[in-house]
This record gives C-alpha cells, structure tokens and sequence, in this order.
C-alpha cells in the first residue's frame, strides 16, 4: 500500500468556503444550535431503521454460523438438520458465493464467509436463510460444524516475537534516537496494556437485500460506508458495481463500527437475496455482533525515554503492539494514527515509534472514534505521568516543559509543522475554569483525612489531527436539486449515524440559498445518487460533505444570480440571497419564484459539488507528509475518587473545553464533545473485554460488557465548546471536526486515577496502573502501591 | 383449547391469536406493527425495547417494562403503552417527547424511544423527581451517543409540564383477563390461588413456573426454548401479600421487588440500595423474591442480604405446607432443598434492632443494573461495641450464596476492631474459594470479600467508605 503522492503546490489560492460578499456579515443558519433533524421523529418513534422498515412480500431472515473455535480448519459443515426444520430456506457457505469471498477493505485476506480455516471464535462460517428470524436462528444452531483445531495465538507479544503480522511493520523515526537516550540526563523504560472496547452502537448490523431485474439489487444497509459495501456486493455476487445501490437514512450508532465491518452482513444478506430471489433481512442478535464483529484495538506499549532533569523529553522509543485480530481489515491506518498521535502536544525530538499489527486468534478489530490516536496519545500521557513523579516536578509541570510552542512551526516527527497551535491558550483556559490550583490544595487536604478514599486530579491536553491519512480519502460529493416551488433536495455522500450530519449539513446549504432550514430536505444516502464515496469517519463528515455542498449550492445560486441579472438588468454579484428572498437595491423575488423563473429560462436547478481537501499529502512508505489539513485541540481536568478496598471508583467532576473553531452548530458539537466524553470513560474504566482461554470473548452483551449508565456521568460536568477563533484553514464556514477529538479528553479520567493511586505515596510513585482501570486493577494497583510504600519507608528506615 | 390473549394497546382494545410465549417486543414489531420500540439486546439489560405495562388485577398503574423478555401469556388481561402511545397522548406528544425533541436528548435516537417510556414511567408515580430519582429511572436504559446530561435535563423539565392522563378510562387493563391465555401450541395459565397453583402442576408437570421471567425468559427471548405450557405465579393470591409484623415483614414470593422497596428502605435501607441497584426499574416491576431465590443463581443478590438476616422461606407443595431456613436452602449450583412441585410462597424477613449494625455492601464494575463481582451482608448486633451475634453471608464466591460461620465466630465476642478483622478474614479466606470470570479475577474476589468486613469496620469508625456517598 505504497502509494506516493506528490505534494500540492501549496502556493495554489484556497478558495474560502464562506460566504464573504461584503453585504452578506452575518450567518444566518450555520452556526445556529438547531436540533438534529430527525430529533423529532425519534422521541415519537417514527424514524425508521433498517430493521423497521416494512416488509416486503415473501421477505425471508438470514442468520448467522459462528465458529465455536479459535483456530482450525474446516472440515465439514452439514445444514440438513437445519435445513429440515420447516420455514428454511437455504443454509449458504463459501460454495454459494458466485463471485470472490472477500470483505477486506484495503488487503485482500479476509473472506465473507469462512472457507477452509477459521481463525476466530465468532467468525462467521455459514448463513441460514428462513420464513422468520426465530426459525432462523434456531436453524442456524443445528448446522453441524466440524473443525480440526489448531493451536491459537491470543497473546500480543507473543506474535510480535514471532513476527505474526496482518500489516507490514511500520516504523516513524526523527532524529537519532540511540545517540540521543545515550547522552539523556535521565532514562525510563515501562510497559502499558489498554484494552479495546466494544462500540455498543445501540442498532446492531442488519442489511435488507431486495433483489431486482436481472443483477440490479438494492441493498438497504446500516453502514458508514455505503460505496465500500456497494463496491463489495458486486464482487461477492460476481456483478459490476452499477448493478448495486446501497442506501441508508440513518444507523443507530456505529463510531466506527459499521465503517468496514458492515460490509460482511450486507454481503450475506445480498448472497441470500441472490440465491433465494427474495427480499432477504440480515440482523444480528447482540451477542452474534458482539462475537462476530471487529472493536477497539488493545494495545500493549513497551518504552524507553529519556528526559532533561526539567522534564523535557530527548529521547523517546515506544514499540506499539497492536491487536489486530485475525485479519488486517485497518489495522495499518489505526497503527499510523497511532503513531502520529504519539507526539499529541508535546515536542518529541529524538523518536523511534514502532507499530505493529499483531496477528492473533481473535476477531479483527476495526474503526472505532479516534481510529488509535487514543492509544498512541494514553502511551504518552503515561510516560509522563510515570516519569514526572519520579523526577522532582510534576506530571502537569512536565506537560508545561514540552507543549509545542505558539507559532514556533515546530514539526511532528512526521514532519508536519504545528503552525495553528493554541494549546497553552485552551490549557490556561480551562485550569482557571475549573479551578485547578484551589482544588489540587482541596484534594491533598481530602487526602489527608480520609484513609479509605482518595481523590485524584488530573489535565489531559488534545491535540488531534483532522483528514484520512491517506490522501486519496479526503474527498466528497454533493447532490442538490432545487425544485419549482423553491424546495431543496439535498444528498450527500456522508451518512448520519446520530452525530447530526445531515443537519449540518443542510444548514450550508439553507445559508447559501439564504432561506429557512425547513425548505431543505434531506435524503438518504445512497450510491446510486453520489458515488466513489469515502466512509463518514476520521471525523470529517461535515469538513468535506459540507463542502461539497456548499459547492453544490453556491452553483445553483450562482445560475440563479446570472438569471436574475438579466432579467433585472444589474450586476450578478450584488444579489444577496436572505430571508428566502433574492434581492437587489430596487427588486426582491422570493426563492420559489427564484427557482421557477430558471426552470422558465431553461436553467439548471440541480448540481453536484465535489471537494478534495487541499494541501495534504503523505508518503505511507517513509510516514512523512502533511496528513492533516489542521489539527482541533481540547482539554479536560478530572476529579475522581477511589476505594482503596475495592477498588471501585468513580468521576466527581469534569470540566472540559473543545476548540470547534466557528460551529456550524454548536449544539450538536456539545452532544459530540458530551458523549464522546462518556464513551471514552467507559473504554478507560468499566467496559472490559474478557476472552476466556479457549479465544471466547464471555462479555457479549450489556449484562457483562458494562457501558456507563446515566449515573456514571460526572456529578458535576462542564463542557465548553470554544467558538472564538475560526479555522485558521478555509474549512467550510471556517468550523472544526468535532467527532473523535473529545473522546481523548476522558483520558483526564484514567490520569486521575493514577493520580488517586500515587496519593498513597504522596504523588511520588506512578501508579502501576493498565486500562481500562476497573475496580479489580485499581485495587491491586493500590495494593502494589502501598507495598512499595512501605518498603520505601523500610529502607527509609 | 385456544385462548386468544386480549390485552389494551395503546388505549385499545386488542385481541391476539398468538403463542403465550411470543415476547411482547416480537409481538409489538410483528403483528402490531409497531416498529417504534426496539430491540437493542434481548436480555433485559439496554432498555430500547421499554414500554409502559399494567399487569391485569392490579391498580392500573403503568410501569416500565422490558418487551423483549416479557411474554404475551403474562400481559393477558393487562395494558401496553408503547412510545406510539405516548406520542398520542398530548397534542404534541408527551411532555418528555417534547423536552427530549428541543434539547439534544437524542442522536442516533435508537435508544430514544425506551427512555422516553422509562422517563415517562417515572412522571406517573413521581411528580417531581430529583436527579437521583432520574438517574434510578434511567438505570435500565443505555445511551451510547448523548452522555446523558441533556436526558437528565429533559426528565427534569418535563415533570414542571402538564402531564397527560395515560390512565383513562380505557387505558386501565382490560376486563376480559382468562385463567388461560394463548393457543395450544403455546398457553400460560395463571391460577389465583395456592390450591389452584398446586391442582394445575400437578395435571401439567412439564409446564415451566414462571414468576417475573427476568431470568427465566432470556431463554425464550434468544429462541434457545419454547413453552407449550407455562404456569405464572403473578395472581396466587397467597404468593401477593406482604404483612408487616412486629418481629419481622412476610413478603408473598409473587411480590416484586419493586413492591418491596418501600418496606426495604424503612426496615432495611442497605438492602433497598442493593435492590434499586441490581436491577432497573424495568427489572425491579417484573421481578420477584420468589423467582430470585428460586432461581438459585449463585450471583442472585437478593440471598446474601437474606441469609444475613437470617430469613425463613415458607413452602407449599402435594404434602403441604413447612418453613425452611434459608440458610439450608441452597445445597448446589442451582441445586435447592425445595421437594419437586414444592414451590416457595413467601420469605419471612426478621427486623433488625437499632443496635444492630447491618450492611449489604455490592462490589460491580458498574454501580446501577450490574450482576455483583462480590455482594457482601453483614448482619451484627452489638451490646455497645462489643458484637454478641453475626451473620456474614456472600455472593459470588461460590456455586452458592454463602454463611461463613467460622468468620462469624471469630467476631462474636470482640469488638469491631482491626484484630477482629483480621481473625475474620483469615476465616473468610479459608472458607471461600472463588472463581474468575468476566466480572472478576477469583484472587480479587478473595481479597475483596475480606476487605469489605475492614470496610464495615471503617464505615462503623466514622470513615467515608463508599465512593457513591460523596
């Protein structure tokens, strides 16, 4: 995956996407907090999910085989007992599929349907199609499945030893890092393990396959990336890719789940409509998605650093080791992000990152909001946190030692410049916000007099880079259709999974038509409307859909403004589009009419728009370039406190800031910075994967796996959604990504419990503490703590 | 014979050929066609399959239910009201509909439609809920987009709003209720009595006795088994009362934990905080006592409160009626000492003196609707500081709740103090091996269950012990 692109002559102009006619200052619908559009539609329960979706005559239901093994090779799978159970249909395998078995989305080893091995408990190895979903899955349970087991490999660090990789090794290097931790003033070394997460999107995957006329199909799927299951569905099913439509109106969550991992289920569903010829529904039961579908990469970190006695990083080594399953599927992107998120604030000179995606014997991990610069930043975060206890400062004097400076162009060992830095502005922020120095001298003192619970606090700065690494996906498409009566059809090639895209997105182009958001509606996704998409992710749905959109609009408007010219003889620049109205000195039309006098004139009423991210560029063999158009920040302090009995714990208090640059809406980038939070609490606390030694994962529903509940949200939770500096880049509306960045700003809540831990040594000693920081490693890493206390005070003595 | 179910839907009157076993969720998604109330887990655990349920012969009042494992042949005779129903009931919705709709309540909105009804459940029994009331109501629903915070603030402002009647006249349940309901592939049968109960297994001894279903009916609910027959135990007029006596509360095994809370937080307070934990309200208004303990589970939380108090089942079976300690209840992993077709009628819960100090103390790795890594009880009554008699019980430390005898020995006679907290737990460590699994290491298990006597001790120093209390 090699592929070298050249650099854009970056003295090219950017065009601004903003309106900026000198008689149009104010916005009058972006930037406004309205409600997501189907807001609505969901407290009545009327909008629709794939799964809602009437039925269609002789529909049938499709569920899943999974393997009971880790590892092994097939060597019989036999449906007669199922398929003698009245209602049926067909139990399919590898056999039936017509064209190739592949789901990958970047390599090509990872099948639909498991042909000769079986590499996961969990993978899915036959589909039984039936009248109803109940025969279907109680069918599915007697399809015999014989597999010869083989010995798994579960552990990271034991396939990294073996060099047992889905993706070549990549390695980031910048200045000299062997001379450099030679001649340190001071060296380190540790180890973290952090666990994955499940996305627990509530909606579980489900496609709905409808056959057509010959090899025409439309397939109904709740994806992030329709053009992918589009693209993958006709190799499946041996057809052209204009055979297929995929569409979709809304998930009920996905955070990245549903990015490649739907592609699997649709394919199934559209095998199953291909091999019956009826509408065919494919759903998974909690437990099957749980097992069958990839999650957050766990990661164990090694590293070596060295540092100045002030706390200022010289030399830093850090091996990422990444769980990547059975398969690739974006193993490689994540480990990039990885280890171009490693630096998160801090100037590291001197670096050597190594990431490797570690082949083990269970489900291939995937996409999930942040995509593993959450990781890369914790293993950063941790270094500090063990190593200013151990030097005479302190973690948040250390972070203060290494912050990029202000407009210094320091560069990312990736070589990227930091040339919009406003870190220490957002820090400063929010310490005086949240009252930072009062309540460490508040928390020392609850310490002090409390033996059982402790208190700690802790500062997480974020600073997250915004594009695709991969250049070639940084771009989008844009339909919009203007109808007689003034109304808008808008689509997109972005899908709304809850975090109100399509809202967003409306509201560009209701600005540049200057009417009512009302007048526009919005449409489902689909391939057949916008093709050659990009997954809705790296948390530039709204960058580049909405830009495309703006471009899109701003066409239409600009035909209407040469018709209007001509028919009110003046110039098309001062027509101002507002208040649902064309107007000029002298005349005004509403838009209705607007649109009408075009149609009249034989005009265009439709457009599409199309965006490429400028600027970027990155050369995945050497990982330099300019991945990122520009980077968000945010920081968040968290309050919590422990039991040093039972290592329960919980979070007292947040404060947090996130830069949105200019909002396009900035009540639905609160919901964004509000549940992003939430979500990555629960990966860094309570929600833990556990397999048990035969490769089963045994937390495969919300009874074990435990995502926070409404009573785990911080007590006292104040979030800011900074709108005071525009994007320093020509963004749309000069607004800022906002989907994955906050969720690192719950690493403020994991850096509090070491904190509460390191209390017992009076924040001398780092807390040998793993994530997620459930109450049984809080327990034993206090138990480790005041062990080493007390042979501490041995020697001492 | 068939039985058709009937059953107000929504303020109608509906009637249904299908099996008594249909999940009420399959049947709200299938046959009603209402595809509003969702399926997010089909265990009883997410809360997006949560509708308003009025059990028939009692009061009408609506509560929040789980569709996905509460079972037509259960329903029959009784109300549903789903998120459709709410939407219908003001002009523009309910008023928890309206506050969720303006302010961010929800995103993906797959959740939205079972916290709309569980929040519009807790507006009818309570007027004016405070943001732990909020937070109790919400303890059964999952939100994985919003973080809450506007949910919260929404409950909050709509219980200020004009709330509409959901309990009209044709809203109460309906008057057409059979002994029998469903057709014969699939029939539940609901004696009223004891008699009648022990007349109906006897002529049906395959039939499954079902109580709440909470555990029972996640079986069904994943198509794992079907019941031809099914005898409920929701409407044995001796299995529903509770009296309060002057030593100790009979609760009827029929009785659910909700039922109980009120008496719960007067007598016992630490045990009603374990209960509103260990199970949604959702959970709490279908299960029961008996069906707790009849299970047997070994991580049931109900049993290591009860043995600490020391509690009596009373049983019924073919050769009549006799009273049973719990403490002799629980021979095995699932195993009891109940004879077949004897079935539990009521538990018998002493009260505990002022003097006394009593603890349930749950150890999870969330607080609210988490099954215990560790439950803990802890049942001492003191002649000033010195402890005259304990009762140590534990959960999930073996195939069985636990009384540990010999830890309570080594505290009788002494005070609470660090040397009778240590004799204590080198006790507890001896006696109990436990396992790992998913909710916790057997080593964690073991230091735990000796750390929550020192948590005891600490509690009774005058030591913040819990993180919940700050």
């Amino acid at each position: 995956m090699n592929i070298h692109h050249k650099p854009q002559d970056l003295t090219d102009e950017i065009e601004p996407l903003e309106l900026t006619t000198s008689n149009r200052m104010e916005r009058s619908v972006v930037g406004k907090g309205y409600a997501h559009d189907s807001a609505t539609r969901h407290v009545r329960g009327e909008a629709v999910y794939i799964d809602d979706m009437a039925d269609l005559p002789g529909t049938l239901h499709v569920a899943p085989v999974l393997s009971s093994v880790a590892k092994g090779t097939i060597t019989c799978v036999d449906g007669s007992k199922a398929l003698a159970l009245p209602g049926v249909k067909a139990v399919l395998t590898a056999k039936d599929i017509p064209g190739k078995n592949e789901a990958a989305p970047i390599l090509k080893d990872e099948p639909v349907l498991a042909e000769d091995a079986v590499e996961h408990v969990g993978q899915i190895i036959a589909a039984v199609v039936a009248d109803t979903f109940a025969i279907a899955i109680e069918a599915a349970r007697l399809v015999v499945v014989e597999i010869a087991e083989e010995t798994p490999v579960f552990d990271v660090e034991e396939a990294f030893e073996r060099g047992d990789h889905t993706h070549p090794t990549q390695h980031l290097k910048d200045g000299d890092f062997d001379a450099a931790i030679a001649a340190a003033d001071h060296q380190f070394e540790g180890r973290l393990e952090v666990g994955g997460q499940d996305h627990f999107y509530l909606e579980t995957h489900v496609a709905y396959a409808i056959p057509g006329e010959l090899s025409e199909m439309v397939v109904h799927s709740s994806t992030q990336h329709p053009t992918e299951v589009q693209v993958h569905i006709a190799k499946v099913l041996g057809c052209r890719n204009h055979d297929i439509d995929v569409e979709i109106r809304r998930m009920g969550g996905a955070f990245g789940g549903k990015e490649s991992q739907a592609t699997i289920i649709a394919s199934i569903a559209a095998l199953a409509a291909r091999a019956t010829g009826k509408p065919c529904r494919m759903r998974l039961r909690r437990d099957d998605d749980m097992a069958a579908t990839g999650k957050r990469h766990g990661y164990v970190f090694r590293y070596r650093a060295g540092v100045k006695a002030d706390g200022r990083f010289q030399a830093l080594k850090v091996e990422a080791l990444a769980n990547s399953g059975h398969v690739a599927d974006l193993s490689g992107p994540v480990v990039t992000r990885t280890l171009t998120h490693i630096d998160n604030c801090y100037h590291l000179p001197n670096v050597d990152l190594l990431g490797f995606a570690a082949k083990t014997n269970t489900v291939s991990n995937t996409a999930f909001r942040g995509f593993g610069g959450p990781q890369g930043m914790l293993i950063t975060e941790a270094i500090i946190d063990d190593i200013a206890r151990q030097l005479d400062t302190t973690p948040d004097d250390m972070r203060l030692a290494n912050y990029y400076g202000p407009d210094t162009g320091e560069v990312t060992p990736y070589g990227q410049p930091v040339d919009d830095n406003r870190i220490l502005d957002v820090v400063d922020r929010l310490k005086t916000s949240a009252e930072w120095t009062e309540r460490r001298k508040e928390i020392d003192a609850f310490n002090a007099e409390n033996t059982v619970l402790k208190k700690g606090l802790a500062l997480m700065p974020v600073k997250f880079g915004i594009s695709f690494n991969l250049t070639t996906l940084n771009q989008a498409g844009c339909l919009v259709h203007v109808y007689t009566d003034g109304s808008v059809h808008l689509n997109h090639g972005g899908t709304e999974m809850g975090q109100g895209l399509h809202t967003k997105v409306a509201q560009v182009v209701a600005e540049v038509f200057g009417i009512a958001l009302h007048e526009v509606r919005i449409t489902a996704t689909t391939t057949g409307k916008v093709p050659n998409t990009s997954a809705t992710a790296a948390s530039s749905g709204s960058d580049i859909n909405g830009a495309a959109a703006f471009r899109a609009a701003q066409e239409i408007r600009g035909r209407m403004a040469q018709v209007l010219a001509a028919e009110w003889g003046c110039a098309a620049d001062v027509i101002r589009f507002q208040n649902g109205m064309a107007v000029t000195d002298g005349h005004e039309l509403p838009f209705a009419g607007v649109a009408h006098l075009c149609w009249a004139k034989r005009v265009s009423l439709s457009a599409e728009g199309f965006y490429a991210t400028p600027k970027i560029h990155w050369d995945a063999a050497t990982l330099r370039g300019r991945p990122f158009f520009y980077y968000t920040y945010g920081a968040a302090i968290a309050e919590v406190v422990i039991d040093t009995l039972t290592g329960e714990n919980r979070c007292l208090r947040a404060d947090m800031v996130q830069d949105c640059g200019k909002p396009l809406n900035p009540t639905l980038d609160l919901g964004q910075v509000e549940g992003a939070f939430v979500q990555g609490m629960g990966w860094l606390t309570c929600e833990e994967l556990w397999w048990d030694d035969k490769g089963k994962l045994r937390t495969t529903g919300p009874s074990t796996y435990k995502i926070p509940g409404s009573r785990d949200v911080p007590p006292v939770f104040n979030v800011e959604v900074l709108d005071d500096q525009p994007n320093k880049e020509p963004t749309v509306f000069r607004s800022k990504a906002v989907g994955e960045p906050p969720l690192m700003l719950a690493i403020s809540v994991w850096l509090a419990l070491r904190d509460a831990v390191s209390s017992l040594s009076d924040g001398k000693l780092p807390a040998k503490l793993d994530a997620p920081a459930t109450p049984e490693r809080v327990l034993f890493a206090v138990e480790d703590m005041q062990a080493r206390v007390a042979e501490e005070s041995e020697n001492t003595a | 014979m068939n039985h058709p179910i009937h059953l107000t839907l929504n303020g109608k009157p509906v009637v249904t050929p299908c099996r008594a076993d249909t999940t009420v969720l399959e049947y709200l998604r299938g046959e009603a066609q209402l595809r509003g109330t969702k399926e997010g887990c089909a265990e009883g655990d997410c809360g997006a399959c949560s509708v308003l349920y009025a059990p028939s012969g009692k009061d009408g009042a609506l509560q929040p239910a789980n569709a996905c494992i509460l079972l037509m042949g259960q329903v029959d005779g009784g109300a549903l009201m789903t998120v459709e129903g709410l939407a219908n009931s003001a002009k523009d919705g309910h008023p928890v509909q309206q506050h969720m709709a303006e302010n961010g309540s929800s995103q993906c909105g797959f959740c939205t439609p079972g916290i709309v009804t569980a929040l519009a459940g807790l507006l009818e029994k309570t007027a004016d809920p405070s943001v732990d009331e909020v937070h109790d109501a919400l303890a059964g629903n999952l939100c994985r987009c919003t973080g809450y915070r506007p949910i919260v603030e929404a409950a909050l402002a709509a219980a200020k709003d004009l709330k509409p009647n959901l309990a009209t006249a044709d809203e109460k349940p309906s008057s057409v209720r059979s002994t029998f309901a469903g057709p014969d592939e699939s029939m539940f049968m609901r004696p009223d009595c004891l008699e009648g109960l022990m007349e109906i297994r006897k002529a049906h001894p395959d039939a499954v006795l079902l109580a709440g279903g909470t555990d029972l009916s996640l079986d069904v609910a994943h198509a794992r088994s079907r019941w031809p027959r099914a005898i409920l135990t929701q409407d044995v007029r001796e299995m529903r009362g509770i009296e309060d006596g002057s030593d100790a509360v009979v609760f009827g095994a029929a009785v659910t934990w909700q039922e109980m809370l009120p008496l719960l937080h007067h007598y016992w307070p630490s045990f009603a905080t374990l209960v509103r934990r260990f199970g949604s309200t959702q959970i709490r208004s279908m299960g029961t006592l008996g069906g707790n303990l009849g299970t047997a589970s070994p991580i049931g939380d109900g049993a290591p409160a009860l043995l600490a108090l020391d509690a009596t089942l009373g049983l019924a079976g073919p050769d009549g009626k006799r009273s049973m300690r719990l403490h002799d209840y629980f021979l095995d992993y699932r195993k009891t000492a109940l004879l077949p077709d004897e079935v539990i009628v009521s538990v018998t819960v002493p009260k505990v003196k002022s003097s006394d100090l009593f603890r349930v103390y749950k150890v999870s790795k969330r607080y609210d609707q988490d099954i215990s890594t560790v439950c803990g009880a802890f049942h001492l009554a003191m002649d000033q500081d010195t402890i005259t008699e304990a009762h140590i019980a534990f959960g999930g430390m073996a195939a069985v709740p636990v009384r540990l005898p010999e830890a309570e020995r080594a505290l009788i006679g002494k005070a609470l103090d660090a040397k009778a907290v240590a004799a204590a737990r080198s006790a507890i460590a001896g006696t109990l091996t436990p396992m790992s699994d998913m909710r916790g290491s057997a080593a964690y298990r073991a230091k735990v269950a000796g750390n929550l006597l020192q948590r005891l001790a600490a509690e009774r120093a005058g030591q913040k012990v819990e993180v919940m209390a700050l």
